[in-house]
């Protein structure tokens, strides 16, 4: 059975979500649930760490583009790290790299809003 | 594998947790007739796609409704059909294909018709108010005059 899990860790003042697995329309609320609960905590500044995403459709990228208006309204950023190449080719696809800071790895991303 | 024509038909279940099924089943048929790795990607991808649209949209999340999946293949190309007899589309509202004003406007949902085109060789909609609504996605085995499937297996 195909599977999908967030899990989180905190680097201070940034959060860094984990995704692991297949991300579709089934499994989408789960992310969406993860990242309102971080807006709920006034926790903006979040990290998307792909490295063991082996599957996006659509409805995963519609979450990110669900939450972003409303982190950065509030002085925080989506950042996107670790895709392997196929998981990026939907994401370029998209013309998503115009709109989001998509990064080789987290700590380049955490850094980035440390900066 | 011979490459006479031949179709698979199933009736699925409209719910989120059959798409992984769904995809499962195409691509295995896919790679079964020899679409490269990267092609069965984009397959699965643009079916996933279809049938997300139709939970969704199509039928609104009820769970009772089928989603009739087709797949034929010949000597040239794949076809899958996804039919349901859902609410209907209206195709001519369907996103321009220059994706960088719709994402500019952080527009939620609507994505899926646009990689649908993006993934595959040619997408034909065809919407009959209250009776159904078919969408066909096609790829070629040839790609810029070479024959890319491979020997029968």
């Amino acid at each position: 059975m195909e599977s999908f899990e967030v899990t989180k860790t905190d680097h201070d003042n940034v959060v860094a979500l984990y995704i692991k697995g297949y991300l579709d329309a089934h499994t989408a609320p789960m992310l969406e649930n993860e990242l309102q609960s971080l807006i709920e905590q006034g926790k903006y500044r979040i990290v998307v760490n792909f490295k063991d995403l082996v599957y996006i459709s659509s409805a995963g990228l519609g979450v990110f583009m669900g939450f972003i208006e409303n982190i950065r309204n509030n002085k925080g950023d989506i950042k996107l790290t670790n895709m392997n190449p196929k998981i990026f080719r939907v994401f370029d696809l998209l013309g998503f790299p115009m709109l989001y800071d998509i990064m080789e790895d987290e700590q380049q991303a955490v850094a980035k809003f440390n900066n | 594998m011979s490459t006479d024509k031949m179709k698979y038909q199933l009736k699925i279940p409209s719910i989120t947790d059959n798409l992984e099924l769904i995809r499962m089943i195409v691509s295995t048929v896919s790679e079964k007739v020899g679409f490269t790795p990267d092609d069965v990607n984009k397959i699965e991808l643009a079916v996933d796609e279809a049938c997300a649209n139709v939970i969704k949209h199509a039928y609104s999340k009820d769970r009772q409704q089928p989603i009739d999946l087709v797949i034929e293949i010949d000597f040239k190309k794949i076809t899958i059909i996804v039919t349901d007899h859902g609410k209907g589309f209206d195709f001519t509202k369907i996103p321009k294909a220059d994706v960088k004003e719709y994402l500019a406007e952080m527009r939620v949902g609507g994505l899926g018709i646009y990689l649908m085109k993006a993934l595959m060789d040619e997408v034909e909609f065809n919407s009959q108010a209250g009776t159904k609504t078919q969408v066909k996605l096609i790829k070629y085995f040839l790609k810029n005059g070479k024959l890319e499937l491979t020997k029968d297996k």
